[in-house]
């Protein structure tokens, strides 16, 4: 069940171990006009330290909203969300965040709007910098540190932000649709990145998407979620070893999976 | 490189026919001096005097600077209370939106009232009418920060100071500036008009003075000399917008 090769070293084993994160019952009900609009209903999961796991579901399902709560941007109606033992009531700097824009903040070069959670956390020593720049050769951006971000690529551009969010080693990455806006082979591309990323750092990842192959190609487990308001219609187990590269896309076992993530998606039909 | 040439070349061709356009029409068609001078009387009367056309210039300047120093100065922060405040953006904003159907114009002799006929009325005068673009853009590029900036600020738990100054004063640095460039503009016609109203100096006195004179070359001078002053004035704040921003803005006014 522990499929990503030992870059999980603190949970999973057994079921002794309390999970690192969870949801319980966790819904969410925005007012519009003065009537309540269910958002999220009863959504509760549970994951593992280093796990990747992916929200699946269609264009403004709640998915979003999920993952918002998770970082503690707003509150939840109801229901408990918990990180590391600890219940999660408000916004936490231990969480990273990737949008779907990369909203670099263009008076800044790409080094200094990596360093900006740093200096908001009042970390911004040598030691910072020289993370920086090792994260930033690990995503390809070595020798950009000096560029203004409208002088990088949209791809460019949002592994910089992939930077950002991962600069102060945060508990928890939440990434929202974050290869949406790029073409298809820069996606690809950085599927691969984040795979990458994550075999390197470890790090705790929730990442939302409309793509049944992103989805599948990047996690450890995937939840599919319903029409409005989001309740989790099915949870996926990718059994596929990682690492993995684009030949695993054409696995049997793969296109099992999206067949699976179609049909509860209802774009698939039986 | 070839095109930044061309950049400059075209319209300084474009001034030349213009230029030449207007000399020969007075020449050809005897214009009477008093109606129209030719270029090159106006450019007679400015050598004629350089020394009083660039004191006088220099009491407009200064007005002009002040006057849109203190609209920058006093809107910027009025902006920023508005945009904070939801009760004084409430009780402030509609009344400042309608103030901008009052003619300025007409407030200038109040002003001169208030103010008397040095160089405060002038300011007045510029003031009042260049801190409308200045609170108006720059509320409008407080407002304009982009949620997902501020959803990041929220979740790293800045404060408010490093929220604004960190991100949204930056933020709305591009609309500042295009404020900044209107209001520099207008800041002109301010000082002008408070000249026009009661002053004995700067050129727009000096404009009024030569006209009730007859001295219409003198009259082209000072205009000429006023146009040089607010392109000057115009320039000096892109320049502050390039030295400021050097990251470029795509926004702004293009002229």
């Amino acid at each position: 069940m522990n499929a990503d090769g030992g870059t999980n070293p603190d949970g999973g084993r057994g079921g002794a171990r309390p999970p690192y994160g969870r949801l319980i019952n966790v819904s969410k009900t925005f007012e519009t006009d003065g009537r309540p609009v269910p958002a999220v209903k009863d959504v509760s999961f549970q994951f593992r330290k280093g796990e990747l796991i992916s929200l699946l579901g269609p264009s403004g399902c709640g998915k979003t909203t999920v993952l918002k709560m998770m970082g503690g941007l707003i509150p939840a109606s109801g229901g408990l969300l918990e990180l590391d033992g600890r219940a999660i009531t408000g916004p936490f700097p231990g969480v990273g965040v990737v949008f779907q824009a990369p909203t670099l903040m263009p008076w800044r070069r790409v080094l200094a709007n990596v360093l900006f959670p740093m200096e908001v956390l009042g970390r911004n020593d040598r030691k910072a910098k020289r993370r920086a720049q090792e994260i930033l050769e690990l995503v390809g951006l070595a020798g950009f540190e000096r560029a203004y971000p409208r002088q990088l690529s949209g791809g460019m551009q949002q592994r910089v932000a992939l930077c950002r969010a991962l600069i102060h080693e945060p508990s928890i990455l939440l990434m929202d649709e974050p290869f949406g806006a790029l073409d298809e082979l820069t996606r690809l591309e950085m599927n691969d990145l984040l795979l990458e990323i994550r075999r390197v750092t470890g790090a705790t990842v929730i990442f939302v998407t409309h793509s049944i192959s992103e989805a599948i190609y990047l996690s450890d487990r995937v939840f599919v979620f319903s029409k409005r308001p989001a309740v989790i219609a099915l949870e996926l187990e990718v059994a596929i070893a990682y690492p993995r590269s684009q030949q695993t896309r054409f696995l049997k076992e793969f296109n099992e999976l999206e067949k699976q993530a179609g049909i509860a998606l209802g774009v698939v039909k039986q | 490189m070839k095109q930044h040439i061309l950049r400059v070349v075209y319209p300084l061709a474009g001034i030349a026919i213009i230029v030449l356009a207007w000399h020969f029409y007075v020449v050809l068609m005897q214009v009477p001096l008093v109606l129209l001078p030719s270029p090159l009387q106006v450019a007679a009367a400015m050598v004629a005097q350089p020394k009083m056309l660039l004191e006088e210039a220099w009491v407009t300047a200064i007005e002009c600077v002040y006057g849109f120093l203190l609209a920058m100065g006093i809107g910027i922060p009025i902006a920023v209370v508005m945009t904070y405040s939801r009760i004084a953006n409430l009780m402030f904003y509609p009344l400042l939106v309608a103030s901008q159907s009052i003619p300025k114009v007409a407030v200038a002799p109040i002003l001169l009232v208030w103010f008397g006929t040095g160089i405060e009325s002038k300011l007045a005068m510029a003031f009042v009418i260049a801190f409308f673009p200045a609170v108006v853009d720059t509320a409008t590029g407080l407002r304009s920060t982009s949620p997902e900036l501020l959803e990041l600020a929220r979740s790293l738990q800045c404060s408010r100071l490093q929220t604004f100054f960190k991100i949204q004063l930056p933020s709305a640095l591009p609309s500042i500036f295009s404020g900044a460039k209107i209001a520099v503009t207008l800041a002109v016609i301010g000082a002008v008009i408070g000249e026009f109203i009661g002053s004995n100096q700067g050129l727009g006195n000096l404009l009024l003075t030569a006209n009730s004179q007859l001295n219409t070359p003198l009259v082209w001078a000072s205009l000429v000399v006023l146009s040089v002053l607010g392109m000057l004035l115009y320039g000096a704040v892109v320049l502050a917008e390039k030295v400021l921003m050097p990251w470029g803005s795509d926004s702004g006014h293009k002229v």
